[in-house]
């Protein structure tokens, strides 16, 4: 999975979302840890090799 | 035997007599996605349900195809063809078909201790390439994923004895009977059928017909380098995987049907008539609104959102694009998100419209919930 950009969405300072460019598709992906792009994601981030900007 | 006695047998031989397919979209039917895929070099879904694994392809490119290509009784397959060939495979080349049970979908089988169930894998080949080549059956570990190497592997092979004939492939596994695993359980993975079509010479370690922890490899047989020439091409269609020693017909079922069994993993809500609304929305801001949906079918999961050409209209004189949907709730049932526009007068907070695609261009709104 080949993901260029992750950015938190939220609202009132909670995060509810992540909006990121996956294969090179615009997703918004759910905190889900079932959800196999949030797994990605977050494995992504565990090895050092993606960040997730804070939401706007 | 009359046919009567034949019955009988039958009846007697089977645990079910009607849903025995475990695997979904075996006939290829449904093809939300689309039904031609061009320039692939890595992983992707493209039919339903039916994923490819590609890793390490160097300057291999291939294409998936919805195919009319099929065997009697069919009407569809999935073809694979290399566009690109890449004449130096590497030593890591991995190219294999996967599709994923669900472990709740798997809770009649018996395995992980004494005397487990055996299980019928059949499908339909046709290729250009004859020879062997590596198929896998794959059991999840206390709900290892597909990847880990604490999932347990069964890998073995067939043979293409024809080119560019189809040929029904039968293969029966006796599922694994050591105890110190644990069963998968829930919307995790719990079991997975592989199709190899390459393995690069550090792929190919595996010992054929046995079960251990997974390498990520095919079996000491290599399988076909697909990506090595253009001239290459792979039809698959009629998969089946059911309880028992014997395999049985295909289970054809209803394009309905099955279309509601992939709605589980990706739902497409394709918009393809002039104004076809998707949903209500309401405007938070000039710029923001807010929209929700119900699922047409429950999802395995809370899923990925995607989309393609939304506008929100009123219908009166305000259209404007969409340019970003941010999930605000989601679970299984449905979802709620945030649309993001360009600023109008029509917009105003409050205002009610419909999130629909525009009177030229398709759209669609697309839901992964895919293992």
């Amino acid at each position: 999975m080949n993901i260029t950009s992750a950015q938190y969405n939220a609202q009132s300072g909670t995060n509810l979302s992540i909006n990121a460019t996956i294969d090179g598709i615009e997703m918004s992906v759910p905190l889900d840890p079932a959800n196999r792009h949030y797994a990605e994601i977050m494995r992504q981030v565990e090895a050092g090799t993606l960040t997730i900007a804070d939401a706007d | 035997m009359s046919k009567a006695a034949e019955l009988a047998a039958l009846i007697g031989s089977q645990t079910a007599l009607s849903n025995r397919n475990l695997i979904i979209n075996g006939a290829m039917q449904v093809a939300q996605r689309g039904t031609s895929f061009t320039s692939q070099t890595g992983v992707a879904y493209h039919i339903d349900r039916f994923e490819t694994q590609a890793y390490n392809v160097g300057t291999g490119v291939y294409k998936v195809e919805q195919s009319t290509e099929a065997p009697d009784g069919f009407y569809n397959s999935l073809k694979y063809s290399c566009t690109t060939a890449d004449t130096s495979q590497d030593a890591n080349n991995q190219f294999y078909i996967q599709q994923q049970i669900e472990a709740q979908n798997i809770y009649q089988l018996k395995f992980y201790e004494a005397n487990p169930d055996s299980v019928t894998i059949s499908f339909y080949v046709r290729s250009n390439t004859t020879g062997s080549y590596g198929m896998s059956l794959k059991l999840s570990d206390n709900n290892s994923s597909d990847s880990s190497t604490d999932t347990r592997i069964y890998p073995t092979t067939f043979t293409i004895s024809s080119a560019d004939t189809w040929e029904k492939i039968t293969k029966t596994i006796t599922l694994d009977s050591s105890t110190s695993e644990t069963r998968p359980t829930g919307n995790n993975m719990g079991m997975a059928l592989l199709i190899w079509l390459a393995a690069g010479s550090s792929r190919q370690a595996a010992t054929a017909d046995a079960w251990a922890d997974n390498g990520n490899t095919a079996t000491t047989v290599d399988a076909d380098d697909f990506l090595g020439s253009t001239s290459n091409n792979f039809h698959l269609t009629g998969v089946q995987l059911e309880v028992g020693e014997t395999a049985t017909p295909f289970e054809h079922r209803s394009f309905g049907d099955e279309l509601a069994r992939c709605d589980r993993y990706f739902q497409s809500y394709d918009l393809s008539g002039s104004y076809v609304g998707l949903c209500a929305a309401q405007c938070a801001s000039s710029t923001e609104s807010l929209a929700a949906m119900t699922f047409r079918t429950p999802m395995r999961a809370s899923p990925s959102m995607s989309f393609n050409n939304l506008i929100l209209t009123d219908r009166i004189g305000y259209d404007s694009d969409v340019s970003q949907c941010a999930v605000q709730g989601s679970s299984s049932g449905g979802v709620s998100w945030r649309s993001v526009h360009a600023s109008n007068s029509g917009s105003a907070h409050d205002a009610q419209h419909i999130t629909s695609k525009n009177n030229t261009t398709d759209a669609y709104a697309r839901f992964d919930a895919e293992l």
